[in-house]
């Protein structure tokens, strides 16, 4: 049983090689192997999440060295859930990319290697191996954002390896303070022992320093957010949708790790500076990240921007540091990743069959496209937080648990970050149904400008938005499912 | 104090590195510069690393070596890793400048940004 969680993280890597090495002889070899892979990876994912559910935690010891000589991968409930939504986000985008694009051996080979790393970052048990997935992830992000054709893409690009490089690189310097402490890269161990050196010592409060910053890059929390927009709206809609999805998700949730199982709750109440800066981080996120996004004009960077700052509030969750906020943040963790996913998949479909990707392209498009506008309606309205999607139970967790700590500015914040995002949501929803749809000739023109557009709806790429939507929905209203899981190990915690 | 830095320089070399490696990357328009920078920066971690494993008359945990200090070679080890990692994200960050140079022409990033926008 525990050999799944290992092959969910070897599994792909292998799979990753076939499309490069089988390519040479049969071209177009990636997409079926992409597909097999992913369904297998469904399977383990089922297979890790039904164990932890009916045995509870367990762990796996990478080449039988014990743990905390050897790596340790962790399958709880936490990561499970998280471990499954990976896998499922990962099936629908390459069904989604079968009709959308890239179609070349190369793209599945990254997606496959970029599944194997986010895979490995939510499993892993170990400080410094989860710095090795970190790099896995980012490298097969970096390539994957490079896969757009546009020159812009390469530059964005770039520009995301060297920030991403130098925030997991502070990460390493963290990880390397945590080390001279205390002479471990056990996560668990890492917990037993930090006391012993003292909460407050100059080491340990560097160290966590570090590790925050350079993680803090990879969530893409203002001000560290630069490279987000750029590779969001540069890559193509299939790599766009899946790194909105799951990247930031998996280092938010390697934040997450750090922070409760080897920092603590009693290192954050020892080191109230450490809290507060972290909760102070948190809400100019949620502010800046909402303003910039009502200004945008480019849907993919509204999405960008609207990921920056409910990833504050994801963060707020952690920052505030009781249960309840936590099994909010934990819940908005999951519901942003398929609800941002769905917007993005949705914006891909608008953008090669409407060529519309501003905001003033989407006047009247709810006549053309009724069944894609209604998903798109029913996805923004969840991102705001409207019952009984799952934008409601993460954002309500997060205030409830902000007031029971008595942070009302953080409380006020994410309140007032609703009304922002139904600012930036509302009036592209206004737009599709409400206004009149524009000229045909300044359509056409966009659409030659744009080079997209002028397809039929493929029935694939919107089934793959229906999922997305039912997921959103679905979850919302099972959510206290997801919060019986996360319990055991939140209740260790507190 | 001077003591300290006698027997701990290694260290301070390495917090140099890494802070001629962030300079370089912020202060450097050329994209090649920005990934030589990069590295002076890695190699500075790697440096601090490597410093920490280091134990004067220290002998490797191999029997026949001796047994009077040992050295943890565990920070070496995670090096190794670093530097293969290292040495992959310089290989990708340098392809992608090749694809820069041949879309636009030039590798300074103030002329790529007026391009771009």
């Amino acid at each position: 049983m525990t050999d799944a969680l290992v092959l969910l993280v070897g599994m792909p890597i292998f799979a990753a090689i076939l499309p490069i090495a089988g390519g040479i002889m049969w071209n177009g070899l990636g997409r079926y192997v992409a597909i097999a892979a992913t369904l297998v990876q469904v399977t383990l994912a089922g297979i890790v999440l039904n164990s932890v559910l009916t045995n509870g935690s367990f762990s796996y010891e990478v080449g039988g060295y014990m743990p905390p000589f050897g790596i340790e991968l962790v399958g709880d409930g936490i990561s499970a859930p998280l471990l499954v939504l990976i896998a499922l986000v990962t099936l629908g985008v390459v069904v989604y990319s079968l009709h959308a694009g890239p179609h070349s051996d190369a793209f599945y080979s990254e997606l496959l290697l970029l599944l194997a790393g986010l895979s490995g970052l939510v499993a892993t048990g170990d400080v410094f191996n989860l710095y090795v997935f970190l790099e896995i992830t980012g490298l097969a992000t970096y390539a994957l954002v490079a896969s757009g054709r546009s020159p812009k893409a390469a530059y964005a690009s770039l520009k995301y390896l060297i920030v991403g490089t130098i925030g997991a690189s502070f990460y390493l310097l963290g990880v390397g303070y945590l080390f001279v402490a205390t002479g471990t890269l056990n996560m668990a161990d890492l917990a037993a022992k930090i006391p012993a050196v003292g909460y407050d010592s100059p080491l340990i409060v560097t160290a966590f320093a570090f590790i925050a910053v350079g993680l803090a890059v990879k969530v893409a929390l203002f001000p560290l957010h630069t490279w987000q927009p750029d590779a969001y709206a540069e890559s193509p809609h299939s790599v766009s949708a899946y790194i909105a999805a799951l990247v930031s998700t998996a280092a938010a949730y390697g934040l997450f790790r750090i922070v409760y199982e080897v920092f603590t709750v009693e290192f954050l109440e020892a080191v109230p500076l450490a809290r507060d800066a972290f909760l102070a981080f948190a809400g100019v996120s949620i502010i800046v990240g909402a303003v910039l996004a009502v200004v945008q004009t480019d849907l993919k960077r509204m999405l960008a921007y609207s990921s920056v700052s409910h990833f504050g509030l994801v963060v707020a969750g952690f920052a505030i540091a009781n249960e309840t906020a936590l099994t909010g943040g934990l819940i908005h963790l999951v519901g942003h990743g398929i609800m941002k996913g769905g917007l993005f998949l949705a914006v891909g479909v608008f953008a090669t069959t409407a060529g519309a990707r501003r905001v003033e392209e989407f006047d009247g498009l709810a006549n053309r496209l009724p069944l894609l506008s209604g998903l798109f309606a029913i996805l923004a309205f969840s991102m705001v937080g409207v019952p009984p999607a799952i934008g409601f139970p993460g954002k309500w967790n997060i205030v409830v648990g902000a007031v029971e700590a008595g942070e009302w500015a953080i409380a006020a914040i994410v309140v007032g970050s609703t009304l922002l995002t139904l600012g930036y949501f509302g009036r592209i929803v206004e737009r599709m149904y409400f206004a009149d749809p524009q000229p045909s000739e300044t359509e056409q023109a966009t659409i030659v400008a744009d080079g997209e557009g002028g397809l039929e709806p493929s029935s694939l790429m919107v089934a793959v938005v229906v999922v997305a939507v039912v997921g959103a929905v679905g979850l919302g209203i099972g959510v206290s499912e997801l919060v019986g899981t996360y319990e055991p190990v939140l209740e260790v915690y507190f | 104090m001077i003591e300290l830095l006698a027997s701990h320089h290694t260290y301070v070399a390495a917090m140099l590195l890494v802070v001629i490696g962030v300079y370089g990357v912020i202060a450097s328009p050329n994209f090649v510069k920005k990934i030589v920078a990069l590295n002076v920066f890695q190699v500075g971690i790697f440096l601090f690393f490597i410093s920490s494993g280091y134990i004067v008359d220290g002998v490797p945990p191999v029997a026949g070596h001796g047994s009077e200090t040992l050295v943890s070679p565990l920070p070496h080890v995670l090096i190794l890793t670093a530097i293969v990692v290292g040495v992959s994200l310089t290989a990708v960050g340098l392809a992608l400048i090749v694809r820069i140079y041949a879309e636009y022409g030039t590798l300074d990033e103030d002329v790529v940004r007026e391009v771009a926008e």
